[in-house]
């Protein structure tokens, strides 16, 4: 019995110890005050020059944390005991960070650098006014194929993937929304139908594309793309600019009837303690030449109109990742549901998902 | 006094067996209750009974019992062979090894042998046969979750077969038994309970198998562990989720009353 007893009493000793340790190793990562400025945002989505020069520039220390989606994020935040001052969500969940009152309003007269960002990109559904966000970059939902295995075929329509010598080709994201997405933006319907009869109308759709269905995956996507398992794969911009990178032979189109947009904006969560650093950083990122370097380092799409300028023609060029009004105008902003719909299209994705094996 | 010592030494277990095994089969019936929009209903019971859950329910265990025929097919020789080895332990250990591997890393590495452009593709042009679709198909599947599951088949019947009495085989041999009358009479009963404790140990967990099903299936397997993951982690619904585990917990009851858990006991005592 003794020995039990030491066995439990070292066992607690060492749990306890831990507890410290780490309690420790979260305290001290949170730097704060008006010297110092802690941003939140997705691993390597900022040139690391620019926060050195933010820094030289301000004297304001930059504290840098990284998360990898967004629900991480909201549950760190929401779970307290941080203090970021600045936070890089995507749209989706600014909706819900506003709903919870986790955001401090933005004071605009701070942000002069505003009126650099493009029109089409301001005053969007998740955020009408800019009230609590700036757009950090954009994106879009697109088609990305192997010219080479589809022969000809060319995707600037959504009605291309129902092609039948497509059998088995297709990859699809394994997400609610984008897929029932498909089926309405190919029905001519909007991405944020509320209408059961137009969602079953798009399912019924949907259920025709089964047999050329190959998979659908997580973010596997983008290596199982990369290394050709398939010849198409419907995926973000942002995913298929990776892939592109790591496999040239590889091409991407915005089908015209029109898709999905996304953004990642800044916000300043209420945990901030330095508000008027914040401001600073943000007006900072928003100087047409700091935005210029940042997408070249990023490489995604910026929605800063004067930072076009900065940056070579061969990037902003490219209709594929920074196309015109004509492209623009049909895309569309997911907007929030609320759970009732969200379950109504889980379900239906669901039994899309169980119709494929028949199929 | 005594007796009063030992319910002080019960005290940590009965704190753990509130805490982690009841509490959260409480909380799972709880939740069940609740629907969408949080108001007390039985709702999702009635949900559950419709054609999209059923026949999920119906593949589930279909696929389960795939999973389990074939694990026991591979493990029941091989544990044979194992007891029949000199070095029986180091065998084992090799064996049990891969399962110290972190599952994801597992089905990420079969992505990669199955693939397209993978070694085993790669072989089966080499030979002729000309390359196949096997990722994303209900034979790979099957056969990677049979591969994850196999240790734990292979282990009880293992010991059940270790601790078989030689004498016992040697005396029907005597008699006159032939080999396969003497397996089919003789050891196959005596190890029919390290049987059965490797079916449950396959069986119960590949119920809920979920993510290999979109790892390696692309989610052309689609089972009731599939619905659950989507109904906590996309849709919220914490009730439909819940009623789903409940189902199998009670499922998984079932399985171990007619399995007969007595028998089971005795192997875990060894």
């Amino acid at each position: 019995m003794k020995k039990v007893m030491q066995a439990f009493i070292v066992v607690m000793a060492a749990a306890f110890a831990l507890v410290g340790t780490s309690s420790y190793l979260n305290s001290s990562n949170g730097y704060s005050g008006a010297d110092a400025l802690t941003v939140y945002n997705w691993g390597d989505y900022i040139d690391p020059e620019l926060v050195s020069k933010f820094e030289r520039e301000t004297g304001i220390r930059v504290v840098y944390e990284t998360f990898d989606s967004n629900e991480a994020m909201l549950t760190k935040i929401a779970h307290g005991g941080t203090s970021f001052d600045i936070v890089i969500p995507s749209d989706y969940a600014i909706n819900k960070m506003k709903a919870e009152g986790m955001l401090v309003p933005l004071d605009h007269s701070k942000i002069p650098n505003l009126k650099y960002i493009d029109s089409r990109f301001l005053d969007l559904p998740f955020d009408y006014g800019n009230e609590y966000s700036v757009p950090y970059f954009w994106g879009t939902m697109g088609i990305i194929y192997n010219p080479e295995i589809v022969e000809g075929r060319d995707f600037t329509s959504w009605s291309a993937l129902w092609d039948e010598g497509l059998g088995g080709e297709i990859l699809l994201v394994d997400s609610a929304r984008e897929v029932i997405g498909i089926g309405l933006v190919s029905l001519g319907y909007s991405l944020n139908e509320t209408d059961t009869g137009h969602l079953q109308e798009a399912h019924g759709k949907l259920c025709e594309l089964a047999p050329n269905v190959k998979a659908i995956v997580g973010d596997e996507i983008k290596m199982l793309l990369a290394n050709e398992e398939a010849a198409v794969g419907v995926v973000w911009s942002g995913d298929a600019a990776i892939i592109m990178d790591e496999n040239d032979k590889l091409d991407y189109v915005i089908p015209s009837e029109g898709s999905m947009v996304w953004f990642d904006n800044i916000v300043i969560p209420t945990t901030a303690r330095n508000v008027e650093g914040a401001h600073l950083f943000i007006n900072f990122m928003l100087d047409p030449e700091n935005a210029a370097q940042n997408t070249e380092y990023v490489a995604y799409s910026t929605p800063n109109a004067a930072a076009l300028e900065y940056l070579p023609e061969e990037i902003t060029g490219d209709a594929r990742f920074y196309p015109g009004p004509d492209v623009t105008d049909n895309l569309e902003v997911l907007i929030n549901l609320g759970k009732r719909m969200l379950g109504y299209y889980n379900e239906l994705f669901l039994e899309f998902k169980m119709h494929r094996r028949r199929a | 006094m005594q007796y009063r010592t030992r319910n002080m030494y019960l005290m940590p277990y009965a704190a753990w067996i509130a805490l982690f095994v009841i509490a959260p089969i409480a909380l799972i019936a709880y939740y069940s209750m609740f629907d969408i929009d949080g108001a007390l209903t039985l709702a999702n019971y009635r949900r559950f009974f419709t054609p999209v859950y059923l026949s999920m329910a119906v593949r589930s265990f279909w696929y389960a019992f795939l999973i389990t025929m074939f694990s026991l097919l591979v493990a029941y020789p091989t544990a044979y062979l194992l007891t029949k080895t000199r070095h029986k332990q180091l065998w084992l250990v090799l064996i049990i090894m891969p399962s110290w591997m972190n599952l994801l890393l597992k089905a990420y590495a079969f992505i990669g042998m199955f693939g397209t452009y993978g070694p085993v593709n790669a072989l089966l042009s080499a030979v002729g046969i000309g390359t196949r679709q096997i990722l994303f198909t209900e034979f790979s599947f099957i056969f990677v979750a049979v591969y994850i599951f196999i240790p734990f088949m292979i282990l009880p019947i293992f010991n059940a077969l270790d601790e078989l009495n030689p004498s016992l085989v040697a005396a029907a041999r005597d008699l006159g038994a032939s080999g396969w009358d003497t397996f089919r009479r003789v050891v196959f009963p005596l190890t029919i309970s390290g049987v059965k404790s490797g079916c449950r140990a396959v069986f119960i967990p590949a119920l809920s198998l979920f993510m290999i099903t979109r790892l390696i299936a692309g989610n052309r397997v689609i089972t009731l562990g599939t619905a659950i993951e989507q109904h906590f982690l996309v849709t919220q619904d914490w009730g439909m989720g819940s009623t789903i585990a409940v189902f199998l917990v009670i499922a998984m009851g079932l399985i171990m009353a007619l399995t007969g858990s007595g028998e089971g006991g005795k192997q875990h005592a060894r």
